[in-house]
C-alpha cells in the first residue's frame, strides 16, 4: 500500500472532565475508504473535528503526506487537501447551487468566476454521478441532494481526503446506493475517505478498512470489514454481545386504532389517497415505502396534526369528531416524531419542560392554570431514572443530550401514561446499535401489554424484525399489506415500486 | 489569533455579569464622547450620578422615570418570550395614555377613576398590539414592522386629537384637557412625584415573572417562542398564544402610558413619551427578558437619562448623549449574548 494520505497520531482531547479522545491513532491512504465506527459519543464527530481544523488537539499531531502540519481552522484543512461534509449541511439556503459552490473562492480580478464553475461542476457531476441543477436555489433541493452538494463542494475546492460523518442517517435507502456509487468512484480516483456510520451493513458493504471507537479509544480495527460478521464488529463497539431481541408470538385484541376511507388534499408532500388500515391492540403494524408517498400525511393525519378531507378515523372504539393533537392524545393516542429536534423537543429549554409538554394541561402537571413545578420535576426525574436517560438532569437543556437519549426522552414521556396506540416514524434513526436495541425492547414490551403500534420506517430489516404485519405505501396509497410471516425483502421492494398493488389490497 | 467555540451550557452567573459588562462597556466607550465634547469624564459621570441615584430625591425622579420603561420593558420581555417581535410598546403606550385620559377627564371618585383609567388603558394598548398579531397569525405579515409602523400610526392619531377636538381653547397650545383632580394618582411621599403607579410597576414585575415561569400560559408562551413547531405537535394552540401573548404585551405598554397621565402629567400631550416604548426594547435585552431582571435594568436607563440632564447642565455635555448611552448598552448587551452561545479561545499560529 501506499504512503499514508493523512495520518493522525496520539490525538486526545477533552472537553472538560470528559475525554472525546484519548491516543487515537489512525491512517487513510489514497484510494482507501476508511470506516470510523463507534457507538454514539465514542468521539467520532470530535477527532474529525480536529483534523478538519475545528478543535485544537490537547496532544497529538496530524500528518498530511509524511509531514507535520497544524490545521487551526477549515481553511487550513482544505489547503491541506481535506474536506467535510458535516453531520449539519452549511450551505446558504437562498443561494443557487453554483452560487453556494463558489462562496470564498476567488474568482479572477475579484470577480465571480461563472463559467469556470459551471465548467468544473459538470465535469465532477459525470465523473462521479454527482449531478446537480447549477441555477436551484439550496432550500428547493431534498436532503440527498444538500448532501451531494457539500461533496461536490469539498471536491470543488481540491480535497483529496473527504470525511463524510454520519452521511446515510439523512438518506433514504435508495440514495444510500448512489451516495456509495460516487464514493467508490472518488476513491478508485485515487481520494482518501473517511466514512462514519454506526450501520455495520454499510460499513461492510463499502469500506475497505475500519477503525473502531468506543469511549474515546480505539477499541479495535478491522483490516477486511467485508468477511467480518456484524456481531463482531457489534461487540467491538459496545464491549459485548448485542442479541436483537426475539418477538414472541401475539394474540391481537380488538381494533384499537382504524382508518376508514381517509383522505387529504392540502397538504405540502404527497397526499392521503383512500388509505384503511387498521391496529389491533398487542400488534405492531409496520408502514413501509419509499419516502414521500404519503407516510408524513398519514402520520399527521393519525396524530391529529391534519384533518383528512374524508373518511373516517377511530381510536380506541370511538370515532374521531375533531383533529388536533390534544384531542387524538384524549383518546389514548401516543406519538413519537420522526424529527426529534423540530416536532418533539424544545432543545432551549429544560429537558423536563420537553417531557411534559403534551399533557401540561392535565391534572398531572398543572391546575386551574398553575404549573406544578413539584410535579413536573419529579416526573422527569422518575423517567430520567426508569430509561436511564444519560444527562445531569431535568434543567438541562434538552439540545444539550445526545440523539438516543433524546429519543428515550421521548418514549418516556409517551409511554408514561399508557397509550392504547402508539405511532412513531423512523424510531432509530441516527441512533446506535445500543440505543436502538433498546427502543425495541421497548416497544416489545409494549405490544406485550396490549399496546397497538404503528411503526412507520425505512429500514425493511427493521420492519421485519418488529411488526407483526406491514403495510406498504405507494404514492398516498395502500399498495398493499402482508403478513410478517409472508414478508420478504423482496416482495416488499416489489410493493413499494408499486408493482402488484392490485392483487393484495388490504 | 482568536476563534469563536461554540458553547454546549452557560453557567449561571452569566445571568448577571453580562448586564453589568454590557454596562462597563457602555460607560467606557461612552466617556470618548464626553472628554471629546470638553469634559471631564469622572466629574461627567460623578455629576450623572449624584444627580439620579446620590440623594433620596434624586432617587425617587429616578424611580418615577423607571415606571414607565418597567412596563415597557415588561411589555417588550413577554412578547419576544414568544417570539412575538412587538416594536409597537411606544404606539401602545400613546394609546394607553389617551384612552385613560379620556376616562380620567370624568368626574367620579377617585380609586374608582384609577381603576377604569388602567382598565381602559391596558384595553387600549393591548387593542393595538392585536392588529401586528392577528397580520401575523392571518396573513403572515411580518409583526417587526407591522409593530413599529403602527407606532407613526398613533402618534399621528394623538396629534391629531390634541391639535383637533382636544386642543385646549383657552392656551391654545396643543395638549389635552387635564384629567380631573380626583382622578390624579395619590403621592406616596410628600414632596416627591413618586406615585401609586410606581409602586404598581415594581408589583407587576414579580407578577409577570410568576406568569411566566409558574402558570400554563406561561409555559406555553415559552414553548411556543423556542418551538412553535414542536408546540403545535405539543398540542397547543399557537396562534392563540401569540394572540394572548399580544394582549398582556400591549396591555402592559399601555399601562405605562396611564402611568404618566394619572401619576406625572394630569394630560396628555405630544411629548408624552421621549421614546419609553423603545427603551423598553433595552430594558428587556438588558434584562435578557427575565421580568425580574427589567426593574434594575428600568432604574439603569432611568439614572441614565435623568442624570444626564443634570451631567449637561453642570458640564456642558449635550444631554444626548443619554441616548447613545442606550443606543450603545443595547448593542453592548447584544453582543454580551454572544457570549452565552460561543466562547473565546486563543489558537496558535498556524505553521
Ligand atoms: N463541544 C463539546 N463540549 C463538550 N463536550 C463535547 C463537545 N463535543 C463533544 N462532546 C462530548 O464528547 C464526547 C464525544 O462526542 P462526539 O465526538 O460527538 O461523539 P460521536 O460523534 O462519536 O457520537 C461525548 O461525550 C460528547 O458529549
Ligand atoms: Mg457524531
Amino acid at each position: 500500500m501506499s504512503a499514508p494520505l493523512i495520518e493522525m497520531r496520539g490525538i486526545t482531547k477533552s472537553f472538560g472532565a470528559v475525554k472525546a479522545n484519548e491516543a487515537v491513532d489512525l491512517s487513510v491512504a489514497p484510494g482507501e475508504i476508511l470506516g470510523l465506527l463507534g457507538e454514539n459519543g465514542a468521539g467520532k464527530t470530535t477527532l474529525m473535528n480536529v483534523l478538519f481544523g475545528a478543535y485544537a488537539p490537547d496532544a497529538g499531531e496530524i500528518l498530511v503526506e509524511g509531514r507535520p502540519v497544524t490545521i487551526n481552522s477549515s481553511a487550513d484543512a482544505l489547503a491541506a487537501g481535506i474536506g467535510m461534509v458535516h453531520q449539519h449541511f452549511h450551505l446558504a439556503p437562498r443561494l443557487s447551487v453554483l452560487e453556494n459552490l463558489l462562496i470564498g473562492i476567488p474568482g479572477k480580478s475579484g470577480r465571480i468566476d461563472r463559467a469556470g464553475g459551471l465548467a468544473r461542476l459538470a465535469e465532477i457531476g459525470r465523473q462521479h454521478g454527482l449531478t446537480l441543477d447549477p441555477d436551484l436555489p439550496v432550500a428547493a433541493l431534498s436532503v440527498g441532494e444538500q448532501q451531494r452538494l457539500e461533496i461536490v463542494k469539498a471536491l470543488f475546492r481540491g480535497a483529496r481526503l473527504l470525511i463524510l460523518d454520519e452521511p446515510t442517517a439523512v438518506l433514504a435507502p435508495t440514495e444510500v446506493d448512489g451516495l456509495f456509487a460516487a464514493l467508490r468512484s472518488m476513491a478508485a480516483q485515487g481520494l482518501g475517505i473517511i466514512f462514519i456510520s454506526h450501520k455495520l451493513n454499510e460499513v461492510r458493504a463499502l469500506t475497505h478498512r475500519c477503525v473502531v471507537l468506543r469511549h474515546g479509544r480505539v477499541a479495535g480495527r478491522v483490516d477486511d470489514p467485508a468477511n467480518t460478521t456484524s456481531s463482531e464488529m457489534a461487540r467491538l463497539m459496545c464491549g459485548h454481545e448485542i442479541v436483537p431481541p426475539a418477538r414472541g408470538p401475539s394474540t391481537p385484541g380488538a381494533a384499537v386504532l382504524t382508518l376508514d376511507g381517509i383522505s387529504t388534499s392540502r397538504h405540502s408532500g404527497m397526499a392521503l389517497r383512500d388509505v384503511s388500515l387498521f391496529v389491533r391492540a398487542g400488534e405492531i403494524l409496520g408502514i413501509a415505502g419509499v419516502s414521500g408517498n404519503g407516510q408524513r400525511a398519514l402520520a399527521e393525519v393519525i396524530s391529529g396534526v391534519a384533518a383528512p378531507d374524508a373518511g373516517r378515523m377511530t381510536i380506541a372504539g370511538k370515532k374521531v369528531e375533531q383533529f388536533s393533537p390534544r384531542a387524538v392524545q384524549a383518546l389514548g393516542l401516543g406519538r413519537i416524531p420522526e424529527d426529534r429536534m423540530t416536532t418533539g423537543l424544545v432543545t432551549n429549554l429544560p429537558l423536563a419542560d420537553s417531557m411534559v409538554l403534551p399533557r401540561i394541561g392535565t391534572e398531572a402537571f398543572s391546575r386551574k392554570g398553575l404549573l406544578k413545578p413539584d410535579a413536573i420535576r419529579a416526573f422527569a426525574e422518575a423517567q430520567i431514572k426508569a430509561y436511564d436517560i444519560r444527562c445531569p438532569g431535568p434543567m438541562t437543556r434538552a439540545g444539550a443530550l445526545s440523539g438516543g437519549n433524546l429519543q428515550k426522552a421521548l418514549l418516556a414521556r409517551e409511554l408514561a401514561f399508557d397509550p392504547q396506540v402508539l405511532i412513531v416514524s423512523q424510531p432509530t434513526r441516527g441512533l446506535d446499535i445500543g440505543a436502538a436495541r433498546f427502543i425495541h425492547e421497548k416497544f416489545l414490551d409494549m405490544r406485550a401489554k396490549g399496546c397497538g403500534i404503528i411503526v412507520i420506517g425505512e429500514d425493511l430489516e427493521e420492519l421485519l424484525m418488529l411488526c407483526d404485519r406491514i403495510a406498504v405505501m405507494y404514492e398516498g396509497r395502500i399498495a398493499g399489506t402482508l403478513d410478517s410471516a409472508d414478508a420478504t425483502i423482496a416482495r416488499l421492494g416489489l410493493l413499494m415500486t408499486g408493482a402488484g398493488q392490485t392483487e393484495e389490497a388490504a | 489569533m482568536f476563534r469563536l467555540e461554540a458553547r454546549t451550557s452557560t453557567p449561571a452567573w452569566f445571568n448577571l455579569a453580562l448586564p453589568l459588562l454590557a454596562i462597563a462597556a457602555t460607560l467606557i466607550l461612552c466617556s470618548g464622547l464626553i472628554a471629546l465634547a470638553g469634559a471631564r469624564v469622572v466629574e461627567a459621570y460623578g455629576v450623572m450620578f449624584s444627580a439620579s441615584l446620590g440623594d433620596s430625591y434624586a432617587i425617587t425622579e429616578t424611580l418615577v422615570r423607571a415606571t414607565p420603561m418597567i412596563f415597557t420593558g415588561l411589555a417588550v420581555a413577554v412578547a419576544f418570550r414568544a417570539k412575538f417581535w412587538n416594536i409597537g410598546a411606544e404606539g401602545q403606550l400613546l394609546a394607553g395614555a389617551v384612552a385613560s385620559c379620556a376616562v380620567g377627564a370624568i368626574p367620579m371618585p377617585g380609586p374608582l377613576a384609577m381603576l377604569l383609567m388602567a382598565v381602559a388603558g391596558a384595553a387600549a394598548g393591548a387593542a393595538v398590539a392585536l392588529v401586528p398579531a392577528t397580520l401575523r397569525v392571518k396573513f403572515k405579515v411580518d409583526d417587526v414592522v407591522s409593530s413599529l409602523l403602527l407606532n407613526s400610526v398613533i402618534f399621528y392619531a394623538l396629534m391629531a386629537l390634541i391639535e383637533g377636538p382636544w386642543k385646549d381653547t383657552f392656551s391654545g397650545y396643543p395638549i389635552s384637557p387635564p384629567i380631573e383632580d380626583s382622578a390624579n394618582f395619590p403621592v406616596l411621599m410628600e414632596g416627591t412625584r413618586l406615585h401609586v403607579g410606581v409602586l404598581a410597576a415594581l408589583v407587576a414585575a414579580p407578577l409577570i415573572w410568576f406568569l411566566i415561569a409558574r402558570t400554563t400560559l406561561g409555559f406555553r408562551i415559552r414553548v411556543t417562542g423556542e418551538n412553535p413547531e414542536a408546540a403545535r405537535y405539543g398540542g397547543i394552540n399557537v396562534e392563540r398564544v401569540l394572540l394572548s401573548t399580544a394582549l398582556l404585551s400591549g396591555g402592559l405598554a399601555g399601562l405605562a402610558g396611564v402611568g404618566e397621565v394619572g401619576g406625572v402629567h394630569f394630560q396628555v400631550m405630544s411629548d408624552i413619551s421621549p421614546g419609553y416604548g423603545y427603551s423598553g426594547i433595552v430594558v428587556a435585552m438588558l434584562a435578557r427578558l427575565n421580568p425580574l431582571g427589567v426593574v434594575p435594568a428600568a432604574i439603569f436607563l432611568a439614572a441614565v437619562m435623568t442624570g444626564a440632564e443634570a451631567m449637561s447642565r453642570a458640564t456642558g455635555v449635550p444631554a444626548f448623549l443619554s441616548d447613545v448611552i442606550q443606543g450603545t448598552a443595547l448593542l453592548a448587551m447584544l453582543v454580551a449574548l454572544l457570549f452565552t452561545a460561543y466562547r473565546i479561545r486563543r489558537v496558535g499560529v498556524a505553521r
